[in-house]
């Protein structure tokens, strides 16, 4: 906690707030650390193979066979939201299952599956977007000061390749 | 009767003529499941939102808690309840349902002795002949109304505590025999500038204590009086807390057995709950179902239930406000003379 907040505590508070740390659980970083790479490292496997079952069996080149892959881990991911074992998933795996692709569809699926009792305007396609959206607006807020960087640095970029 | 600064004492002796329990299919599983007087094997009990779910939960309990009184809801005059959905829905709409006159009450997860203080008073001071008080909570209502999506994938830190699926009615009356609701404390909102809206237990356990001093400081008894004190829903970490708490302003709670609600519903085993349990309907369902259970047995005369909640807001806490807590306790005597 910053500093600036700790001053609006009473002493009182603050002392407490000393005490209840003490009885508080650590989260278990570096368990969750391996979790997450293990997890995380298993899905981008899966991916790979996937990619690679499209290069060898659906005639796509390397380029080409990342979207189709992309599909098919976001299909996974939905379905497993659906059945209600990706958030199991991901109390294990944790930032492994959240980072990859497959977590961004979770966050949409599991909005959408929420808030259908709310309509399908309202509710899903409202708020479908409550988790996934902050990530596409400051996803495309960075691209867009990236790209003015790019441009200011690198004149000859203009118009592409 | 008041007595002291903020207790009651019942001298009429209200009775709980009958009381009722439904759970979820997850606390079921748990270790208290033959105390309960419904499992549902369904999260969603057929209906189709989470809410719905929620809202029959407490209309069966309610009606189940009646019929174990052996009455019909017609002869029952007043119906005091709340839950944790904004606006109270699932009270109300029981409410709607049940058509017994309604006064609605939010004390978050405190609401389950909240109103069984208030029918208790209502009959003590025979304003009614029979109340029905009672307090529910779902485990997936309250996590997309206060946290995430149900099936969103997020890691829950070791703080974190598992909402109870559930509801707990009574049947609050001056006729009959059997348990008597003796006395009440209300309890004073208390905030000691805890942010973490996954670490309820730590920010609840000084409401708690502040309450329990409360009460023996009115009633002028200490603990060894009660065979048995819990707390609503502090879990493992509130709870080691609030142990720490006694110790520090002397409170001898080692005169009597103390623990927590929270920790008694789910096998820390077995079952993915982090801390423990919480929601209005944890102290709710472990009072009426196991507590009163027990008292019938005869294995406990006198128990002081504190139901702790955390008054905050989806709202609150995004703006980083800290964490109000409060706590209400009722204790509950077997029958007979003092």
């Amino acid at each position: 906690m910053s500093n600036d907040k700790k001053k609006d505590l009473t002493p009182v508070q603050q002392e407490y707030k000393e005490l209840a740390k003490k009885r508080e659980p650590k989260r278990p970083v570096f368990k969750n650390c391996i979790r997450a790479f293990i997890a995380g490292g298993a899905i981008c496997l899966l991916g790979q193979a996937i990619q690679e079952m499209f290069v060898h069996w659906g005639g796509f080149d390397e380029k080409k066979a990342g979207n189709p892959t992309v599909a098919v881990l976001i299909i996974i991911s939905v379905i497993l939201t659906s059945l209600g074992v990706y958030d199991k998933i991901a109390q294990w795996a944790g930032a492994g299952s959240a980072v990859p692709v497959t977590g961004f569809a979770n966050s949409m699926a599991s909005a959408a599956i929420e808030h259908r009792s709310e309509g399908l305007v309202l509710g899903v396609g409202g708020k479908m977007f409550k988790l996934a959206g902050p990530v596409i607006v400051f996803g495309v807020v960075a691209a867009f000061i990236v790209g003015i960087l790019h441009l200011l640095f690198n004149p000859n970029a203009v118009g592409g390749h | 009767m008041l007595i002291g600064h903020q207790s009651w004492k019942f001298e009429n002796r209200p009775i709980i003529r009958g009381a009722a329990t439904v759970v979820g299919p997850f606390e079921g599983q748990g270790p208290l499941a033959n105390d309960f007087d419904i499992i549902h094997g369904d999260l969603m009990l057929g209906q189709d939102s989470w809410e719905k779910a929620e809202k029959t939960l407490l209309e069966e309990a309610a009606k189940l808690a009646v019929e174990n009184a052996g009455l019909t809801k017609e002869q029952v005059n007043f119906f005091v309840g709340g839950d944790l959905m904004n606006q109270i829905i699932s009270s109300s709409f029981a409410a709607r349902t049940l058509a017994i006159p309604y006064l609605g009450v939010f004390g978050a997860c405190s609401t389950s002795m909240e109103s069984l203080a208030i029918a208790a008073m209502i009959v003590n001071s025979r304003s009614a002949k029979y109340v029905l008080a009672s307090a529910c909570s779902h485990n997936a209502s309250v996590e997309k109304q206060f946290r995430y999506p149900t099936e969103y994938g997020s890691q829950k830190p070791p703080t974190a505590q598992y909402t109870v699926t559930g509801a707990g009615a009574s049947i609050v009356s001056h006729e009959g025999k059997g348990l008597a609701v003796t006395s009440a404390t209300i309890g004073r909102v208390i905030d000691m500038g805890l942010t973490d809206p996954f670490n309820m237990g730590a920010a609840m356990a000084p409401a708690a204590v502040d309450t329990i001093e409360a009460h023996f400081r009115d009633l002028q008894i200490e603990p060894g009086y009660y065979d048995l004190i819990v707390t609503g829903d502090l879990a493992k970490v509130g709870y080691e807390i609030a142990c720490d708490l006694f110790e520090k302003h002397k409170v001898p709670i080692k005169q009597t057995e103390y623990f927590d609600c929270g920790m008694m519903i789910y096998d820390y085993e077995k079952q993915m709950v982090q801390a423990g349990a919480s929601g209005c309907a944890c102290s709710a369902v472990v009072t009426y179902g196991h507590l009163l259970k027990r008292m019938r047995k005869g294995e406990l005369k006198r128990i002081l239930v504190v139901a702790t909640g955390a008054l905050l807001s989806p709202i609150s806490y995004q703006q980083s406000e800290s964490i109000p807590c409060i706590a209400h306790a009722v204790s509950i005597e077997n029958g007979g003379k003092e």
